[in-house]
């Protein structure tokens, strides 16, 4: 990170973030154009998850990409902010190098220090502890002794709130399975008899009414609106060499959970989080090979180019008129509650 | 050709799939064949009052060593009620034909045969997700193994994927069969957890494979 940072500086500086259960420095990196503007911010963060190695891989990639020569870079900078937490949970990353290489969680100790790690993506504070968790510490999905229990999970909720104002996307990537999430991971009706469950470019698959605990009015044309651009980066990435990631809401197509950092952001307004899931499907999971990690950088680059594109283009059209996100959501003008049919 | 994107299914229905294909790589994996799930192309699950549920799946699966060779499959899978213990009934058919491996799965036969020492190896892959070629018959091995595992193991709320083989020991035998004693660990998706499990292992390039004997591990201390 030093290294980027000096061979970059006017654009990339580094910040302290918070410290780790381990005592461990945390820092983000901002890429900022020197400007006059005032501008808005995309947050990225990497490696919540220890073993999933290929996201810290894919932060870094994109910190090294050349800001100065690329056009479509230029044109966001000139309007955003990019903070990238490259590896998030520093203790469990350094744990799974030198110890267990399929360790999920933090290094936190508990019942005496007879069982480590609260898994960071279940501490956070949105609907925490409700589904999809487990209670006891020696659970790859323990939530924690509490909503933001863990140093991590408050150097990160405690930075973004404070920002939030001017955060419009939170992304955060993981590995496995190929797949763009969009909030929620906790609410959904089950499908009935004989119905499809698989969806069409419409993505409705499932009847499924979203459920808003403290969230805006604006929440659900904006969910909407979250799929199709979640689309757009699913249909960008494919582009490359044609990998192919299934795009929806956790709780439909992945599994329940309660306590992530996406539910979390979007639950406080901010419009776009989403979670990745990159390569691959299985056959190698976490432990995905070397020759895979520079097409896997490429084609991510290009799912998430798309969407701070997007979110570019809406925010900061040009004629340099500034949206906000309530405006977005009453220029919408949808109803509260929606429905996806069954086709 | 603009790319399209594919259709996504929903949880069930990607565990439903997912099981599809371990049972598959059960009945017609080898050392010189695993398949992998390309996409699924339709879905739909049917409750039966008193039985279980029911889940109709078309899927295209992938050779891994032979990536053009592409198949359709049609599976079905009845998760039974009330017997979580019982394993999900699987059928399936196959349009079109996998890659004939005779002639690897003979060269891999006689290679074993001729060590002089029992096979021994450790972390198949690697930490950085790397295969000596010549191991990876023994991966693919495990994986037709685990293929039955996770189908003896598997329920409606699980999703299982063969994660790494920790330990891999070639057990001497008088006849004609290969032995293999297998530490293997599981990942299952839902609870995230990871599970070690030992197997046992028979094959042989004409009767196929045989998993004798299966066991799931405790965790190691070190969780």
């Amino acid at each position: 990170m030093t290294h980027v940072k000096e061979s970059n500086s006017e654009l990339v500086t580094q910040h302290y973030l918070g410290k780790t259960s381990e005592n461990r420095t945390m820092y983000y990196l901002q890429i900022s154009q020197p400007s006059n503007k005032t501008k808005k911010i995309i947050w990225m963060d990497c490696g919540i998850h220890a073993r999933e190695w290929i996201s810290p891989a894919f932060c870094q990639w994109f910190i090294l990409q050349n800001y100065k020569s690329d056009p479509k870079i230029i044109r966001f900078l000139q309007n955003l902010d990019l903070y990238i937490l490259p590896v998030l949970n520093v203790d469990g990353y350094i744990y799974s190098w030198e110890k267990e290489r399929l360790w999920r969680k933090n290094r936190s100790s508990h019942m005496n220090g007879t069982c480590y790690g609260t898994d960071l993506n279940r501490n956070f504070n949105s609907s925490w502890g409700s589904i999809g968790v487990s209670y006891n510490c020696s659970s790859d999905i323990f939530c924690g002794s509490g909503p933001e229990s863990e140093p991590e999970t408050r150097a990160v909720a405690q930075f973004i709130e404070r920002k939030k104002e001017d955060i419009l996307c939170y992304l955060t990537i993981h590995s496995y399975g190929q797949y763009v999430l969009t909030p929620y991971g906790s609410t959904t009706k089950p499908p009935s008899n004989n119905e499809e469950l698989v969806g069409d470019e419409n993505f409705g698959p499932l009847e499924i009414i979203a459920k808003f605990t403290g969230a805006n009015e604006n929440a659900v044309p904006i969910l909407n609106l979250q799929m199709q651009v979640a689309g757009k980066a699913a249909t960008a990435l494919m582009g490359k060499y044609g990998t192919s990631y299934q795009v929806g809401a956790t709780s439909l197509i992945l599994y329940s959970n309660s306590g992530s950092s996406r539910d979390w952001t979007y639950m406080i307004g901010i419009p776009f989080s989403y979670t990745f899931e990159l390569r691959d499907k299985g056959t190698h999971g976490f432990v995905l090979p070397p020759d895979q990690i520079q097409p896997t950088c490429e084609e991510t680059m290009l799912a998430v180019t798309a969407i701070i594109d997007y979110v570019d283009q809406k925010y900061f059209p040009s004629g340099g008129v500034i949206l906000t996100s309530g405006s977005l959501g009453l220029s919408l003008c949808l109803s509260v509650v929606f429905t996806w049919t069954v086709f | 050709m603009e790319a399209l994107l594919q259709h996504s299914t929903t949880a069930a229905a990607g565990r439903a799939a997912a099981l599809a294909v371990a049972y598959l790589n059960h009945r017609r994996g080898g050392p010189s064949r695993g398949l992998v799930l390309h996409a699924v192309t339709t879905a739909t699950a049917q409750d039966i009052d008193n039985v279980g549920r029911k889940y109709h799946l078309k899927l295209v699966l992938e050779d891994i060593l032979e990536k053009d060779n592409i198949v359709n499959c049609t599976a079905e899978i009845l998760y039974h009620l009330g017997k979580e213990n019982a394993a999900p009934d699987v059928h399936f058919t196959i349009e079109g034909e996998f890659k004939n491996t005779d002639e690897q799965d003979n060269i891999f036969y006689n290679r074993i045969k001729s060590l002089k020492k029992e096979l021994v190896a450790q972390n198949i892959p690697d930490s950085h997700g790397n295969v000596p070629p010549e191991m990876e018959p023994i991966r693919l091995l495990a994986r037709v193994a685990a293929g039955y595992v996770i189908w003896q193991n598997s329920t409606e709320n699980t999703r299982y994927e063969l994660a790494q083989i920790k330990d891999v020991r070639q057990v001497k035998r008088s006849d004609d069969y290969l032995e293999f004693d297998y530490m293997v660990l599981l990942h299952e998706f839902v609870s995230q957890e990871i599970i070690p499990w030992q197997m046992t292992v028979l094959w042989h390039p004409q009767h196929g494979i045989k998993v004798t004997q299966n066991s799931r591990q405790p965790k190691h201390a070190e969780y």
